[in-house]
């Protein structure tokens, strides 16, 4: 462990404008095709160490930020920095970084065993014991070909073979959405104890709709929504900042003027505020709960929509 | 060794579930000092969270005073928590059953013994504590 965080500390300082401790770091990354934008003004952190959960309604632009981050993809305008290094297509930085594509990237007419191989002529430290060892406890045969394996069968042996080039990056591109809720779990229990014997030297991240899951096993968050960014940070600290605020419909306004109302359900009688605090909340008019995961993931994904916070806004000025 | 169980939808958060499991294993002597919890590799394989999840936990654990980390071999049963013997948990465990199968036959149910025992203990801690002023 000890040499990993030596080599670790070598690369940070090694990169100019790194901030030592982050896996990912990125500055107004945009990526505009023809048409849209994939991606406007990302600005996100991953400490190293993490399970970060990368959720987002379907085009949010997820895929397109994980592209990015493998050096598949190169942004249109701003920065990313991941390791500290600039991902591209050189075997030197993507030695460092696992992706999986959402759809797995196996021949069905080989063996796992077969692909242990290839692996080990295509990557420099390639622990082909790692792979193996793994796949024999999931009991998942070696010498079988991989397209008469289960779905289940088939992203556990995609991840072991990902995880056998010990990257020190893991991006994931919803493994499990196709996977039945036992094969979701043995992929999620592979996934956390890959994280449990690295010690701190595996980043993962994870994008999937399943938000029950991924509150489950994920201790950081960024969620994209309409191409932006909505939310980023520890998962934990996000919780405890916010709080739905459950009080009279009449005089919203202190609330807004010190506390940012994400999201504002009304009656004639209550008004229901999901705010990020700003300090205590002191007003005795108002109830003040714990919000859930969900909650607080559903709030920001409709936030930059046709909101209510946005209506509610309107009320209180007037 | 003992298992843990983590409710997502509890809202009790994960870390603070397995704090609570373990003291609770230790009040009741299913743990004795010396001890070993299972690794965070075996606690993640088995229940599926994240190993920063178990860290924390069994970091408040240490802070306690329950456990301690002894380096390369893993976390082990430091102390007992502060109070009453197994033996009395059991005893008052038995007393309380006496007591709940008198509560069903007059009818009560499940619920409504719940929130008679909080409103009891919530009673009690009021009174314990007037007394305290007087």
């Amino acid at each position: 462990m000890s040499e990993r965080r030596a080599a670790r500390g070598q690369a940070a300082g090694a990169s100019e404008g790194h901030s030592a401790g982050m896996a990912i770091e990125t500055r107004a990354l945009s990526k505009r095709y023809r048409r849209a934008s994939a991606l406007t003004d990302c600005t996100i952190s991953v400490p190293e160490g993490r399970l970060s959960a990368l959720i987002g309604p379907n085009g949010a632009g997820k895929t397109t930020l994980l592209r990015i981050l493998a050096g598949m993809a190169s942004p249109t305008a701003g920065a990313a920095a991941v390791l500290g290094d600039t991902p591209r297509q050189d075997p030197s930085f993507l030695a460092e970084v696992g992706f999986l594509a959402q759809e797995i990237p196996l021949y069905r007419r080989f063996t796992p065993e077969d692909h242990i191989r290839i692996g080990a002529h295509m990557n420099a430290r390639w622990d082909a014991t790692l792979a193996r060892t793994r796949l024999e406890e999931l009991r998942i045969p070696l010498d079988q070909r991989v397209g008469t394996l289960s779905g289940g069968q088939r992203a556990q042996v995609a991840l072991a073979l990902t995880l056998a080039k010990r990257p020190r990056l893991l991006l994931l591109d919803e493994p499990v959405a196709a996977l039945d809720p036992l094969a979701r779990r043995h992929f999620l229990a592979t996934l956390t104890t890959a994280l449990a014997d690295a010690e701190g030297g595996l980043t993962v991240v994870l994008s999937s709709h399943l938000v029950t899951d991924l509150e489950r096993i994920c201790d950081h968050v960024v969620l994209l929504s309409r191409s932006r960014v909505q939310l980023c940070g520890d998962i934990d600290s996000l919780l405890a900042e916010h709080k739905v605020l459950i009080g009279p419909q009449k005089d919203t306004l202190p609330i807004e003027r010190t506390h940012q109302v994400v999201q504002a359900v009304r009656t004639a009688r209550q008004s229901s505020l999901l705010v990020r605090t700003n300090g205590p909340v002191i007003d005795p008019a108002y109830q003040a709960e714990d919000v859930t995961f969900e909650e607080l993931v559903l709030a920001y994904m409709g936030a930059d929509e046709a909101s209510p916070a946005r209506h509610l806004t309107t009320v209180g000025e007037d | 060794m003992i298992s843990f169980r983590v409710d997502g939808q509890s809202g009790v958060p994960p870390y603070l579930q397995i704090v609570r499991q373990v003291r609770q294993a230790v009040r009741m002597g299913v743990l004795d000092v010396g001890d070993q919890l299972p690794s965070v590799r075996e606690v993640v394989g088995a229940v599926v969270i994240n190993p920063n999840t178990v860290l924390k936990a069994y970091r408040d654990l240490e802070r306690e005073g329950l456990v301690e980390v002894r380096a390369g071999q893993g976390t082990f049963v430091r102390s007992r928590p502060p109070g009453p013997p197994p033996s009395t948990h059991f005893r008052l465990g038995h007393s309380l059953a006496r007591w709940v199968r008198e509560a069903r036959e007059a009818g009560l149910d499940d619920e409504s013994m719940e929130s008679l025992l909080r409103i009891t203990l919530q009673a009690e801690a009021a009174a314990s504590g007037s007394e305290e002023i007087a």
